[in-house]
């Protein structure tokens, strides 16, 4: 495949960018994104120009490290990551445009890697649950309904990629603080401080200036772990049965 | 998660002062003032009061289907609202109370409206170049000048047929008379229809919209809650709408 991608390039988070054109020639239909980006670097560095900055981990998924707007949508075209988006969603001689995240929250450090640390913030502001944690517990020593554990592990697989940031008109990180919230709030452990923990993450939320809900479902139609729209409603509820507990 | 947040990644301590010093913060404030200060807060004021104004213009629809009655019982329905609450309540007090309640909703309404419009705006400083393909619904992107339009369309409203100010012929106390002869003129009735086609997207998206906000959706209520939301946005404009097409077409007079 030959492509022509369009990529945002800026050298630093003060620093104007740009969209700036690259040919890409030797791409195979069974690349990843990240690895046709990876043949495009390959390439600069030969020619002696400053690769692409671009944030990746573990290439698997699951670690939420990755994490561009391809042609508009975050993640691309496919409702997964953009490691795990292959270059045969594309066809030959497209061409593509790469964008960062964009968000007030999240700014961006260079080329197509932003700061993320506005989701770690809201998750500290969570705090820690008080319930003892050491050792691996008996699995029947508390006792969790089977529908509770699967509402819980279906927020849980949230990776906090930010898509849902990127994706949102307004820029709101509803979705990503729905299932962390949710994900505590509907287990056992999570009880003692289950008032406080929304307030003070809803809190850090709206403090790190992202937009409010508009309940588009752009987020979700965003999200590679398909965390589901309901949980924005639990948070919701969670938050306002604890503005009136306040 | 990022590069950066590990380099900067605080200690146990950190988040502790941290949580502290927010819980004394918190303190000062009044809890209504956070209430209203957070993006959520400001969302609920929206959906009650929506469900407000909901409320009173499913009445208003109900009451004007008087019309298909005839002129006498249009005129003594009309009589009647401003006798609500009598002996109680003088003469017109109910209609009074209820206005004034009406305008605080829209004023609440459209001040978190606003207000949060501009909050979202900010949080994204820069847009995408390429242009995002669309998955929301239709109705999604006739919220806020949707909004904008019905706001115009009801003080025009209150001139026409409350004040009779732009009212082709216009006689106090007789509504029948006035809407006969306000749905006459072919583009009085353009002017109705598109309000009332906004209101029905309004009300389409705002309904389910509503319920995620006050929380009472969930994943086994979703679809029907937006089945009930899309029913009472088409029967809202369809009752609405009968009325000046009855009057075009001969229908009433």
């Amino acid at each position: 495949m030959k492509l022509t991608v369009r990529i945002w390039r800026q050298s630093g988070p003060q620093a104007d960018g740009r969209l700036v054109s690259y040919a890409v020639d030797e791409v195979s239909p069974d690349m990843s994104f990240l690895e046709m980006l990876d043949v495009l670097n390959q390439d600069l560095i030969a020619d002696g120009e400053e690769p692409v900055a671009f944030d990746h981990d573990c290439r698997e998924g699951i670690c939420g490290s990755c994490g561009v707007v391809i042609n508009g949508q975050a993640h691309g075209p496919e409702r997964t990551t953009s490691c795990q988006l292959h270059m045969r969603s594309f066809r030959d001689g497209d061409t593509i445009d790469v964008e960062p995240w964009r968000a007030k929250g999240f700014p961006v450090v260079k080329d197509l890697v932003v700061d993320r640390s506005a989701l770690d913030r809201i998750v500290q502001a969570g705090g820690y649950i008080t319930a003892p944690t050491g050792s691996a517990p008996d699995a029947h020593a508390t006792p969790v309904p089977k529908p509770d554990a699967d509402l819980a592990f279906d927020n849980a697989t949230c990776i906090g990629c930010g898509a849902c940031v990127a994706a949102c008109p307004n820029g709101s990180a509803m979705l990503f603080t729905a299932a962390k919230v949710t994900h505590l709030s509907v287990l056992p452990q999570g009880q003692p401080e289950r008032a406080r923990r929304v307030l003070d993450m809803v809190e850090t939320m709206d403090d790190e200036g992202f937009g409010g809900c508009t309940n588009t479902g752009e987020c979700v139609a965003s999200c590679p772990k398909g965390i589901p729209f309901a949980s924005i409603a639990t948070l919701n509820r969670e938050f306002r049965k604890a503005a009136r507990s306040r | 998660m990022s590069l950066t947040s590990v380099n900067r990644r605080p200690s146990v301590l950190d988040v502790v002062i941290d949580a502290a010093q927010r819980r004394v913060g918190r303190k000062r404030r009044p809890a209504a003032r956070q209430f209203w200060d957070s993006t959520i807060g400001k969302k609920i004021v929206m959906a009650v009061t929506g469900a407000a104004l909901l409320g009173f213009v499913f009445a208003h629809m109900v009451g004007n289907l008087k019309t298909f009655f005839g002129a006498n019982d249009l005129n003594a329905y009309a009589h009647w609202l401003r006798t609500i609450g009598e002996p109680v309540l003088h003469y017109e007090w109910f209609l009074w109370i209820m206005r004034a309640g009406l305008v605080v909703a829209v004023v609440l309404h459209i001040t978190a409206t606003v207000q949060l419009v501009r909050r979202d705006h900010r949080a994204r400083p820069v847009r995408y170049a390429h242009r995002r393909p669309v998955k929301a619904t239709f109705a999604v992107h006739t919220m806020r000048w949707g909004g904008a339009t019905l706001a115009v369309f009801i003080v025009w409203h209150i001139l026409d047929l409350t004040v009779g100010q732009v009212n082709q012929d216009f006689v106090a106390g007789d509504p029948y008379h006035n809407l006969v002869a306000d749905f006459r003129v072919w583009w009085v009735n353009v002017i109705y229809l598109v309000a009332l086609a906004m209101l029905g997207l309004h009300i389409d998206h705002g309904f389910a919209s509503a319920a995620r906000t006050l929380g009472i959706t969930s994943v086994t209520r979703e679809r029907a809650l937006k089945v009930v939301g899309r029913a009472t946005a088409i029967v809202t404009t369809a009752g609405f709408a009968v009325v000046p097409i009855a009057v075009m077409t001969g229908l009433v007079r």
